[in-house]
């Protein structure tokens, strides 16, 4: 399946959680706030979310900055 | 004690210190340090996920400062109030440093839609405390809606300039209820002491620590000079005059 990661395109097998999209990345869950859609994620949702066809998900986290 | 209070919150410490620009994590923390601080700006961005770096977090500590998350980036209400959501989901505090600046080359304030954010966030229960362009009438609208402090700009954000907008600044701090925080352009101590003297409550300054040699002697003058103007502002300056006064005796001159 198609999903959008920060904006870009990338193929997941279908039924990949929030959860495992993140340990595939190498993004520690502690450290992030996940968009599903516009919709924030808690971080205990994040196993219990599946990933579908076309899904805009969003990984953000704090940054330097004035 | 002589403390700045936002939102029923006391401090102690009347600079904030942005922690954008640091040439390193370690010139960062010595900026905070060297300042005294007890507040600090962060700002959001998308993970990148082919390099996901160190967290900025694991640098600061949370019991020492508070994070004032920022909405940079953001051009409109809607982008602002959807950074200040996600801030918040990320465990900080509901306090959030608004600003909504669509146009990169100078990044001024746009005040439609930060006083329209404001008053999303106000009711969403955020302490908001909203990076504004210098305008007393602005200022009123941004105390009705329920913002924590005003936060006008001295010069653009980057510039180093001083407090350009002296004038009206000074006209903002006469009308305000709640905090005056003078924002952005600040690039010396004098230009925070200037900003104390003239009763601003605090001045938030990062650029001018970042862009130096040694942030930690840098931070610690403006320390200094945040400090120098307040007292000087507690104390009540002397009236300005024309012409001379003198400062010794008119009278036992050695002449005939």
């Amino acid at each position: 399946m198609t999903i959008y990661v920060n904006g870009e395109q990338q193929e997941y097998e279908a039924d990949f959680s929030v959860q495992q999209l993140l340990e595939a990345v190498g993004v520690n869950p502690d450290r992030v706030v996940v968009e599903l859609n516009r919709t924030i994620l808690s971080q205990s949702d994040f196993s219990a979310t599946f990933l579908k066809q076309s899904d805009r998900l969003e990984l953000i986290q704090f940054v330097a900055g004035g | 004690m002589d403390e700045l209070i936002i939102a029923g919150r006391s401090f102690r410490s009347r600079l904030m210190v942005g922690t954008g620009k640091f040439a390193s994590n370690q010139a960062m923390v010595a900026a905070m340090e060297g300042s005294g601080c007890e507040i600090v700006t962060v700002a959001l961005r998308r993970v990148d996920i082919d390099n996901p770096a160190d967290s900025l977090l694991t640098h600061i500590d949370r019991d020492r400062y508070l994070l004032l998350p920022n909405t940079s980036g953001a051009r409109n209400a809607e982008e602002a109030v959807r950074l200040a959501r996600l801030a918040r989901a990320a465990g900080c505090e509901p306090w959030v440093k608004l600003e909504v600046t669509p146009d990169p080359y100078y990044l001024l304030p746009d005040p439609i839609e930060t006083l329209k954010a404001a008053e999303i966030l106000v009711k969403e229960g955020f302490i908001v405390l909203p990076y504004m362009p210098a305008d007393p009438v602005l200022a009123r609208h941004m105390e009705e809606v329920g913002t924590a402090t005003l936060m006008p700009l001295g010069a653009p954000i980057g510039t180093n300039r001083g407090l350009r907008t002296r004038d009206l600044v000074s006209i903002i701090i006469e009308q305000a209820n709640i905090p005056v925080v003078v924002d952005a352009g600040l690039g010396a101590p004098s230009h925070a002491a200037e900003a104390m003297e003239m009763g601003a409550d605090a001045v938030l300054v990062n650029t001018a620590l970042a862009d130096t040699l040694d942030s930690g002697t840098m931070s610690r003058a403006f320390c200094k000079g945040v400090q120098a103007g307040r007292e000087a502002y507690l104390a009540g300056l002397g009236p300005q005059r024309r012409q001379a006064e003198a400062s010794s005796p008119l009278t036992g001159f050695l002449r005939d």
